[in-house]
């Protein structure tokens, strides 16, 4: 299947899970959100959600940042 | 100072200086210019993560949550939208229902859009958030705020990144005799007597960023700023003397030749 990951095409083997791909991406699950499709994940279902062909998927995390440059 | 906490939202708090982590060379520097200035606040940003990059590391490595509550902001966000976007992921990124709104009007000034805001504002606290707003020097806005709920406000001293320092303190002052929640000036400072007199004016916390991030020491501004802070907070709790025209001498007269 094909997913896009930060805005990037991605193909990966079904079936793929959230939590598979944040370890492919060697992140933990603790320190990002996921939002797929514009729908935020609570971080307990990062497990058992699957995702499918054509997912838009954002993986997001806290960075420096203050007053905004 | 552990006498003076500032509460808000029931979350209490020990340093009146809250910190951003932006801009500084690397997360080393990051976090020792925040222990520097010993905030227990920090504010962050919340971005995609670099995908490309295995070797990436996280700024939550740097930044003890046990030891720091880190405050998410809505930065860069222009819409209503946005900045309910990234406030929502902001909490299923971490911890808390905290965060900072912004909902920034202009990219020249970066002056808040405070109709946005107060829209954006009202939302999140219907879905449980927590809001500290990044708004302009304007107390009616600041009351509307307060008024939706808002347990504080965060009124610009000057933009973002610019070091002015306070251009407008008699409408912060105005703010602070208005509203009943704590007021924590935001954005502008350049240098420690900044800071110390938005703390002077009786400011319940200053939040900087560029002025520490951006000194030429940035840890020995971080300290200037800690000292600038506790130093304006006990003239303030202490009563400055009244501004007179004429000298009123300090020695006695009884006893001269």
């Amino acid at each position: 299947m094909n997913i896009v990951v930060n805005g990037e095409q991605r193909e990966a083997d079904e079936p793929l899970t959230v939590a598979q791909l944040l370890e492919t991406l060697h992140l933990r699950s603790e320190q990002v959100a996921v939002e797929i499709n514009l729908k935020i994940l609570d971080r307990g279902d990062f497990l058992n959600w699957n995702l499918h062909d054509g997912d838009k998927v954002e993986v997001l995390s806290f960075i420096g940042g203050g007053s905004p440059t | 100072m552990n006498q003076d906490p500032l509460i808000i939202a029931g979350r209490t708090f020990h340093s009146r200086l809250w910190v951003g982590t932006g801009k500084y060379q690397n997360f080393e520097e990051t976090r020792k210019a925040i222990e520097a200035s010993g905030a227990d606040v920090v504010t962050v940003a919340v971005r995609r993560v670099n995908i490309t990059d295995n070797k990436s590391e996280n700024l939550l490595d740097y930044l003890d949550p046990k030891k720091y509550t880190i405050l998410p902001n809505t930065a860069g966000c222009y819409t209503v939208e946005d900045a309910v976007r990234y406030s929502r992921l902001a909490r299923a990124a971490g911890v808390s229902d905290l965060v900072k709104l912004e909902v920034i009007g202009d990219e020249r000034t970066l002056f808040p859009d405070t109709a946005g805001l107060i829209e954006a504002a009202k939302i999140l606290i219907a879905e449980g958030f927590v809001v500290l707003p990044y708004t302009n020097d304007d107390p009616i806005v600041a009351k509307k705020l307060v008024d939706i709920g808002c347990p504080a406000v965060m009124p610009l001293a000057a933009p973002i990144g610019s070091g002015l320092g306070i251009r407008n303190p008699y409408n912060l002052k105005i703010i602070m005799e208005t509203v009943n929640v704590p007021v924590i000036v935001d954005a502008g400072v350049g240098t420690a007597s900044d800071a110390a007199l938005a703390m002077e004016y009786g400011a319940d916390a200053v939040l900087m960023n560029t002025a520490i991030a951006g000194a030429k020491d940035p840890l020995m501004m971080a300290t200037a700023m800690r000292y600038a802070v506790d130093a304006g907070r006990l003239a303030y709790r202490a009563g400055r003397i009244p501004r007179k025209l004429y000298a009123t001498a300090s020695s006695p007269i009884e006893g001269m030749l």
